[in-house]
């Protein structure tokens, strides 16, 4: 099967750099897939969980807010973090996905924008962080 | 001439400091090392992202989206990203000297100035004088992203509040280890990207067969604020590795001056030792003299 070379950027450095069968991302429109030789494409990225195919083995990261652009057969992920399902800390997603339930409740009281939007995109992370794990022990 | 004993307890004082100055010299080169890294591992993303934003920002007028809006400047920020630590000689003077120099000039043009400060140096120097709205200190030593993110949406929505028509930035910049040197920015409003010199053509002609997804404009307004986020974080890491590398220079100034001071000094017990043994001398020959006399 065709191949497509994939790559995730992080401010941290590049956290995966190989050949996939399959892309799987959480697009702004909703998800879609790339697979080898896709016409050139530019998307943005929400927080969710992006995952790819490589000899039938499937990995799951979860990624945060950025874009993806596609061109040449490479798909290039640019996004502010990047982690592999078996490397996130459930316990900690949990107990952050608690905290930010929280903090939304009291900033909707309070109407306060910033700390609404805030709460919202934390919320976001711990729930994506929790999804990548379910789906990477699946 | 000082006693012998106080030369002796000074030398060994100077000594004492000159292995701190050499230690931290140590400490700063490898954390230079570390920070460099980290500029590396940077460096990819950064690049990419600049690409992409010359890519779209071409068809853009500059009002299309609030963080490229560009207003009469009646406000200006400026943000200032010093280190959290001293003793790394003129780097955090020079940058907040830039810093207080831009006031002057933003405020003889008629604009009022604001700050918001990144690193203790820069807080302690402005918190006196008032006009000091928001500060961000111990976090150059272990800064992630997210550090830069909080600073951008501080900032962010001041300038959407309209509390500021402008905002720059001031830090120093990482040239060499021997040269750092404050910089000034323009962070908002975000200027659209004018393609740079020669390679301008082959971006433009690639963007056009792209199938963007939402549309660009859309793009652009999630782009932006990550894009201020890249800036200032690229900022923190110059500042981290400018900061380390003075301190490098400053420690290893430090130690070659105690090593003058340690010369001088024992020059100095060497001559007041000579004395007390002549005069010694002295006295001795002196009574034998009365003695046999």
């Amino acid at each position: 099967m065709a191949q497509i070379h994939l790559e995730v950027v992080t401010p941290n450095g590049a956290v995966v750099s190989e050949e996939v069968d399959i892309v799987t991302a959480p697009g702004v429109g909703g998800e879609f897939g790339v697979l080898a030789n896709h016409a050139p494409f530019l998307s943005t990225i929400k927080t969710g969980t992006l995952s790819f195919r490589k000899d039938r083995v499937a990995k799951f990261l979860m990624v945060t807010g950025g874009f993806t652009e596609v061109s040449n057969n490479k798909v290039t992920f640019l996004v502010e973090s990047a982690e592999y399902g078996q490397d996130i800390d459930v316990e900690r997603a949990l107990r952050a996905k608690e905290r930010a339930e929280k903090r939304l409740a009291q900033a909707q009281q309070a109407t306060e924008k910033i700390s609404r939007a805030r709460a919202e995109a934390s919320l976001q992370r711990a729930l994506a962080r929790i999804h990548t794990v379910e789906l990477s022990r699946r | 001439m000082p006693g012998l004993k106080d030369v002796k307890e000074k030398i060994k004082g100077v000594k004492k400091t000159a292995q701190i100055t050499k230690a931290m010299n140590m400490v700063a080169s490898a954390k230079l090392r570390g920070a460099q890294e980290k500029m590396e591992r940077f460096r990819p993303y950064a690049v990419k992202f600049a690409e992409a934003m010359r890519d779209l920002s071409g068809g853009m007028e500059s009002n299309d989206l609030p963080l490229m809006e560009v207003r009469e400047v009646k406000k200006v920020e400026i943000v200032v990203v010093t280190s959290d630590r001293g003793l790394c000689g003129s780097f955090n003077a020079n940058i907040i000297k830039t810093a207080e120099r831009l006031r002057k000039q933003y405020e003889a043009e008629g604009k009022t100035v604001s700050f918001v400060t990144v690193g203790k140096k820069g807080t302690q120097a402005f918190k006196k004088s008032g006009k000091l709205r928001t500060q961000f200190n111990d976090i150059m030593g272990t800064f992630q992203m997210f550090n830069a993110r909080e600073i951008s949406q501080n900032i962010t929505a001041a300038f959407l509040d309209g509390e500021s028509d402008q905002v720059d930035i001031v830090y120093g910049r990482f040239y060499s280890v021997a040269v750092q040197r404050p910089e000034r920015e323009e962070l908002l409003p975000i200027k659209p990207m004018t393609a740079e010199g020669e390679n301008a053509p082959v971006h433009s002609a690639m963007s056009g067969s792209y199938t963007y997804e939402p549309d660009p404009g859309e793009i652009m307004e999630v782009l932006l604020p990550l894009f201020l986020n890249v800036q200032i974080y690229h900022a923190m890491l110059e500042v981290g590795a400018s900061e380390h590398a003075a301190r490098m220079t400053a420690m290893d100034n430090a130690t070659n001056a105690c090593k003058d001071m340690i010369t001088q000094l024992t020059r100095l017990y060497n001559k007041a030792r000579q004395a007390a043994v002549t005069s010694e001398l002295m006295d001795i020959v002196g009574g034998a003299e009365a003695l046999r006399g």
